[in-house]
């Protein structure tokens, strides 16, 4: 965050201008790390499921059970990162 | 080019109050609640003997999807006599969640963190005492001290499973669903913005036929949120059924 100040600070913002833009860069890269890895866990995630409804169809209905769950536990990372998106932006 | 403003977090959520301590997302809740009474009740009323139809049928496909979906997959048969709790449950979330894609009122009244956090306190409890009533002070052995582990790994293990165990999991279940209403709220608001000042542009006529293009992400959002809506009213339900079966039987 001292980057983007020192950033806004030399564009030629002040004081509270330039706390406001350093805040909303902030918010934007939080959100957008946090992104990253429950996206990746949820493509693998699903992926996979999808595989094994596929070679076992009789057991559809447990696996997507399990990947729901999988995928609430996985989002609740990216969710927190949109929390902490919402806190520090605005 | 175009002004585009985007209001300030507060004029998006918060709502006027209608008399005070009793805003419409009060509102909101205390429809959920009495539709999602008045279903069971109207259908419970029918005689139990004749073939389904009408508000009953629908009232038992979602029994029956709350026993099959939800209980038979997570707790098994044992499990059946959280029924009520679990389907009362799962109503009144989708009941709240629906209002944020219903015109006119266009807010989920779980996008505000009171509510979902309320529940999922009593969701917390609800476990926890479950644990206690069926296994006594061994509750507190089984959650903590997991069998099959090393000894001297339980200095590791057992504090993180007291953090994710007590802590986390309300914490957890809490922001899901709060953030992710508030997420597809953002998104609507975002999109129905975008496209007013794009059809609003002044100086550059060129600018008004593309406020088509948000327009029509905004009714695909609309779509994609009927099945947040329900994905996360069943997602809550489900982690709370597992929670429980976990309590009530713990695994050896």
């Amino acid at each position: 965050m001292e980057a983007f100040i020192q950033v806004a600070a030399a564009v030629g913002l002040t004081g509270d201008e330039a706390k406001a833009a350093s805040a909303a860069s902030s918010a934007g890269f939080a959100y957008g790390l946090a992104a990253i890895g429950p996206g990746i866990g949820i493509g693998y995630l699903v992926g996979k499921s999808v595989e094994a409804m596929a070679r076992q169809p009789e057991a559809a209905g447990m696996v997507r059970t399990t990947m729901f769950l999988g995928i609430a536990f996985t989002e609740a990372l990216a969710l927190i990162g949109f929390v902490v998106f919402i806190l520090i932006g605005l | 080019m175009i002004a585009l403003e985007f209001p300030p977090i507060n004029e998006i959520l918060r709502w006027k109050d209608l008399f005070p301590t009793f805003n419409k997302i009060a509102l909101i809740a205390v429809a959920a609640a009495l539709i999602g009474t008045l279903i069971f009740l109207l259908a419970g009323s029918k005689d139990a003997k004749v073939a389904p139809k009408g508000i009953r049928n629908f009232a038992e496909s979602i029994v029956e999807f709350i026993e099959n979906g939800i209980i038979m997959q997570t707790m098994g048969r044992q499990g059946l006599g959280w029924t009520p709790f679990l389907l009362s449950l799962f109503s009144f979330i989708y009941l709240c969640n629906v209002p944020g894609i219903i015109p006119f009122l266009q807010m989920p009244a779980t996008a505000r963190m009171a509510l979902p956090l309320f529940l999922s306190l009593l969701v917390w409890v609800v476990f926890i005492v479950t644990g206690f009533k069926h296994q006594g002070l061994g509750y507190i052995k089984s959650s903590l001290f997991p069998p099959g582990v090393p000894k001297a790994l339980y200095i590791l293990v057992t504090p993180i499973e007291f953090i994710s165990t007590f802590l986390v999991r309300p914490f957890s279940l809490t922001v899901r669903l709060f953030a992710n209403m508030l997420a597809g709220h953002i998104l609507l608001v975002t999109f129905s913005l975008l496209s007013e000042a794009l059809f609003q542009a002044k100086g550059n006529p060129a600018l008004i036929p593309v406020g088509v293009l948000p327009l029509f992400m905004l009714i695909f959002l609309t779509g994609f949120e009927v099945l947040v809506a329900f994905l996360q009213a069943y997602i809550f339900t489900i982690l709370t059924a597992v929670y429980i079966g976990g309590a009530a039987h713990p695994e050896h």
